[in-house]
């Protein structure tokens, strides 16, 4: 790959430092019920309605395993293009707190579910894999609300017990652009898979990241923080870059960096210490007793990979060669499983490259003005299509579609009828076009004269003229011809 | 008829089912038992309105056809009832009343059984002596003044005293077996994973498991064919098919290979546990069973060993008793912390925070390895000890404990000489496997003695089979003066 990819460099005042940066991605799984009860996952419930005495600790409560979320988390490893382990452990990882209703988290240690894996980023100039360290399946935690009365704390439980999975990456990203890109290509891996649905302002894909520096050209990993819990991909941006910048003002003053964990503060611009090494918990992490080892059968595993859909990059070679598309291109389009559908909806009616420059021109300017999903596109799939197929076939011309496209975007309704209704369909008889073509010819002398001493920037003029008085109608390409034979005349 | 409460179970069943008798007469005569004992502080809530309601609606609309019909029973205060305050013994759950039923009250339920009260134990089952509990001690009632053992000890104190017709108890390292030892009653240790935990308060969630407490062998079989099903709750509940340990029952044990395992013969063991396990020898032999010599290597490590999985365990499980959402909260504290370390240290008792202190520890970073994952080896080398010897014999014949019943307060102040009541007792749980203790004698005092039988995984049949053997056998008589009734 090429160097410019992660050319991001902190320059501090003595020297140019480099940053390792790795992340803990908490993934929220894709399921009606939580990982070790039948409680709803709903989003949005009034607070401790989806709560059942599992979730809140009842004394003799046990937890049971929900073998979907155990399914969800072996198609995304397999998405992860990682090892699957037949036997995982899941552990009590000890701390109090008020949204912790057991005193443990029951999550995975010493043998998670899934072990190593790789994400291949598409960047700018060429392409770099992200190694993933492992995936392991926990509990969330319940919410601590502080904001509602002064004096105390409310709890609400109803996040308490839904099933995550960490996703632990190796420490492969070097840039604030690898960082974005790789967050949205697990996002996407996931979406693809519907294993989690990646929605951050939810909380559903949230991240710690771990951030070090060292100069440039040393081998050795520095020392590194943790930052916690960041929930955008801007705002671990955010924390990298000031942790990154805090961290060489440190070296560089010959200070060493404490390993710590820290927090970002959205509204400072800043990351604070939280607790250092020493004060870090103890969690006395042990085999939950209550449960089992988790043992799959290969068999389980095989069955998933049969039907895994086509994941983003297989997608993307595809387009590729089916639909000659560049990379870049087949990059955008693949990026959401919604805009590849759509694409492919588009393509199969009409011209596949005039599609994709459709999609990520005009329709994604629309979109992003008036900050529209693609589902929520107000121009089909379908009529995009067939606006694309009157281009091809002359019915019209690029410039007439735009106008019919303005149309399309207030109205919805199919090209073909706002060609119709409006009249915009293109003017291609030659007959019709030669006779436009004489009379302006006849009426401008003096230009053809000039044209023909030589003066061939005035073809031009012409042009503007059969389209001024064919409102734009006129095939263009016939206008062309046309025209270049009745001036050699 | 004679006095119903003197009968065992299995004999109440029968005179319901032919009608000899009424449910409300058994009823009430149990409550009126219980009423004069109040001395032996067996009970910590009784369910004595709620039990006489329940025996009249089965007498208005009997069911004969299931194991426990019309049958009061009280449970040790470890199973929690629904709508029943269910203590664990401790002060931090003194007003919990659950919303749910255990599986295993359940299903005693569902036999036709009710709930006559809730038994007195240790505080969160961790004593040997039920003088844990913050309920106060339990008085065992061959003697004034002594302990009934624990943690079930309200459970054998009440059975022996007449006060049900037969209860439960739960065994995390000898809580169902030592008491019934130290009262003479039978008490049964299930294969871990035979009988459900699901609403059972957890001490150490590998270790325990819900058992019967009876008066007879016979009874013993009856209640764990009422208590053992699959339970899709818990996820450690074995998966299979349910079993007629009743019916099945009978005490032809000849040609049956029973261990005697030389590392059971402890330093200083009394003379009387001596000739007693020579006397369970002796009648096994007359029996028709072969007496085989064997050895449990590691027998010598399995008490260490429990003494540090199960606080480890312990110390997890009751993490969840922090004043959020239930159960007993400091008024104390300007935050966070200080409320739950108020909380905490007014709700549990001395040796509750003992063991979580004890838990805590060995789970710690740098002291993990050293403690709790070696006494998991341990562990493991002690199941493959008993594996081992099943390829062998078919059962093991030991002593239940080291001594009979001692005096309140002798052992209080002196934990380690506490935890040593568990020594013959524990290792049947470190190996999930089943274990039964049988009265079969008395020391000088008159006091009663077990015999304990261990079995293969599953192998509960086998064992009560021998357990039959030797009841039969043992000629062990109970002679209670009711001296404690006002």
């Amino acid at each position: 790959m090429s160097k410019k990819n992660s050319e991001y460099l902190i320059k501090g005042d003595k020297d140019k430092w480099e940053v390792v940066i790795g992340l803990e991605v908490h993934a929220q799984v894709i399921s009606n019920s939580k990982l070790f009860s039948g409680s709803s996952t709903k989003f949005g419930a009034n607070p401790n309605t989806q709560v059942s005495l599992v979730d809140s600790a009842f004394p003799g409560m046990l937890p049971v395993i929900n073998k979907y979320c155990v399914e969800q988390a072996v198609k995304t490893g397999l998405g992860l293009n990682a090892k699957i382990n037949l036997h995982s452990v899941f552990d009590r990882k000890n701390y109090f707190y008020a949204d912790l209703p057991q005193g443990y988290q029951i999550s995975q240690y010493k043998n998670p579910i899934v072990g190593e894996g790789k994400v291949v980023l598409d960047l700018p100039n060429g392409s770099k894999t992200i190694g993933i360290e492992r995936l392991h399946l926990e509990q969330d935690a319940g919410k601590s609300i502080h904001d509602i009365d002064p004096n105390n704390t409310y709890v609400d439980l109803n996040r308490s017990g839904i099933a995550l999975m960490e996703i632990v990456s190796k420490p492969d990203l070097r840039s604030l652009d690898e960082v974005n890109a790789y967050v949205k290509k697990l996002r996407s891996i996931m979406r693809y898979l519907e294993t989690c649905d990646g929605n951050m302002q939810e909380g559903s894909l949230r991240a710690d990241v771990n951030v070090s520096v060292r100069k440039l050209g040393e081998k050795k990993l520095g020392t590194r923080c943790e930052i916690k819990n960041v929930n955008s991909i801007k705002f671990m941006q955010m924390a990298i870059d000031y942790e990154a910048k805090r961290q060489v003002g440190l070296l560089e003053d010959g200070k060493s960096i404490d390993q710590e964990t820290r927090l970002f503060d959205t509204k400072k611009n800043e990351t604070r210490s939280m607790r250092s090494k020493e004060d870090a918990h103890d969690y006395r992490y042990f085999p939950d007793p209550d449960l089992l080892p988790l043992k799959i059968d290969q068999k389980l595993i095989d069955d998933i990979k049969k039907k895994l859909p086509e994941l983003p990059d297989q997608k993307k070679d595809r387009f590729i060669k089916e639909y000659a598309l560049t990379p870049y291109e087949a990059n955008v389009l693949v990026s959401e499983k919604e805009i590849s559908d759509y694409y492919e909806e588009v393509a199969k009616f009409s011209d596949k490259k005039l599609a994709a420059t459709w999609i990520m021109g005009d329709l994604f300017a629309l979109l992003n003005n008036k900050d529209l999903s693609i589902a929520e596109s107000p121009v089909s799939a379908k009529n995009l299509g067939k606006l694309i197929k009157s281009i091809k076939s002359g019915e019209i011309s690029g410039r007439i579609a735009k106008e019919v496209f303005e149309y399309m975007t207030q109205s919805g309704e199919d090209p073909k009828k706002i060609i119709e209704s409006k009249g915009l369909k293109q003017q291609s008889d030659p007959k019709e076009l030669e006779k436009i073509i004489k009379e302006i010819l006849k009426k401008n002398q003096k230009n053809v004269e000039k044209y023909k001493s030589g003066k061939e920037k005035i073809f031009g003029f012409f042009v503007g003229e059969v389209m001024k008085i064919s409102k734009g109608k006129a095939n263009p390409q016939l206008v062309n011809e046309i025209l270049k034979k009745l001036l050699k005349g | 008829m004679t006095d119903i409460t003197k009968k065992s179970l299995a004999q109440i069943v029968k005179a319901i089912k032919g009608k000899e008798i009424s449910s409300t007469e058994v009823t009430a005569a149990f409550i009126k038992n219980i009423e004069k004992s109040k001395k032996l502080n067996a009970f910590i809530t009784t369910c004595s309105d709620e039990a006489m309601k329940n025996a009249k609606e089965f007498d208005k609309n009997q069911k004969l056809d299931s194991l426990l019909p019309g049958v009061p029973i009280a449970v040790k205060d470890l199973f929690c009832t629904k709508s029943i305050k269910t203590t664990a013994g401790s002060k931090m759950l003194e007003n919990f009343i659950p919303t749910y039923e255990s599986t295993i009250t359940k299903n005693l339920w569902s036999e036709g059984a009710f709930l006559l009260g809730k038994l007195n134990c240790d505080e969160y089952a961790m004593g040997s002596s039920n003088e844990t509990s913050f309920y106060g001690n339990v008085i065992n009632p061959i003697a004034d003044q002594t302990v009934p053992g624990g943690s079930s000890g309200g459970s054998a104190s009440a059975l022996v005293a007449d006060l049900t017709p037969a209860t439960i108890g739960t065994d995390t390292g000898g809580s169902i077996r030592q008491p019934a030892s130290f009262t003479g009653t039978v008490g049964l240790k299930p294969t871990y994973g035979l009988c459900s935990r699901w609403g059972i308060v957890a001490f150490a969630s590998s270790l325990d498991q819900a058992g019967p407490m009876t008066k007879t062998v016979e009874d013993c079989a009856l209640m764990l064919e009422a208590m053992a099903t699959f339970d899709k709750k818990d996820s450690t509940s074995i998966k299979k098919k349910k079993e007629n340990y009743f019916k099945n029952l009978k005490d032809d044990i000849k040609g049956i290979k029973i261990g005697i395992p030389k590392e059971y013969r402890v330093d200083n063991m009394p003379k009387e546990i001596e000739i007693l396990w020579e006397n369970g020898k002796k009648i096994l032999k007359d029996a028709g069973a072969k007496i085989v010599d064997i050895s449990l290597n590691h027998t010598k490590y399995a008490l260490p060993a429990y003494y540090i999985v199960a606080p480890a365990e312990a110390s997890s499980n009751l993490a969840r008793y922090d004043g959020i959402k239930y159960g007993h909260r400091s008024s104390k504290g300007s935050n966070l912390i200080e409320m739950y370390e108020n909380t905490r240290s007014e709700g549990f008792g001395d040796e509750v925070k003992r063991r979580i202190l004890i838990g805590t520890y060995v789970l710690s970073s740098g002291y993990y390895d050293a403690y709790y994952l070696k006494a998991q080896k341990v562990r493991k080398l002690i199941k493959e000890d008993f594996d081992e010897s099943f390829k062998n014999v078919d059962a093991i014949l030991t002593p239940s404990t080291p001594s009979s019943a001692f005096k309140i307060g002798e052992k209080k102040d002196d934990p380690i000489s506490m935890y040593l009541n568990d020594i013959f007792t524990v290792p049947a749980n470190l190996a999930g496997i089943p274990a039964i203790s049988i009265p079969s004698g008395k020391d000088k005092k008159d006091f009663p003695l077990g015999l304990q039988l261990i079995g293969k995984p599953l192998d509960e049949q086998k064992l009560l089979n021998i357990a039959l053997a030797i009841e039969k056998r043992s000629g062990f008589k109970q002679s209670l003066k009711r001296w404690w009734e006002n």
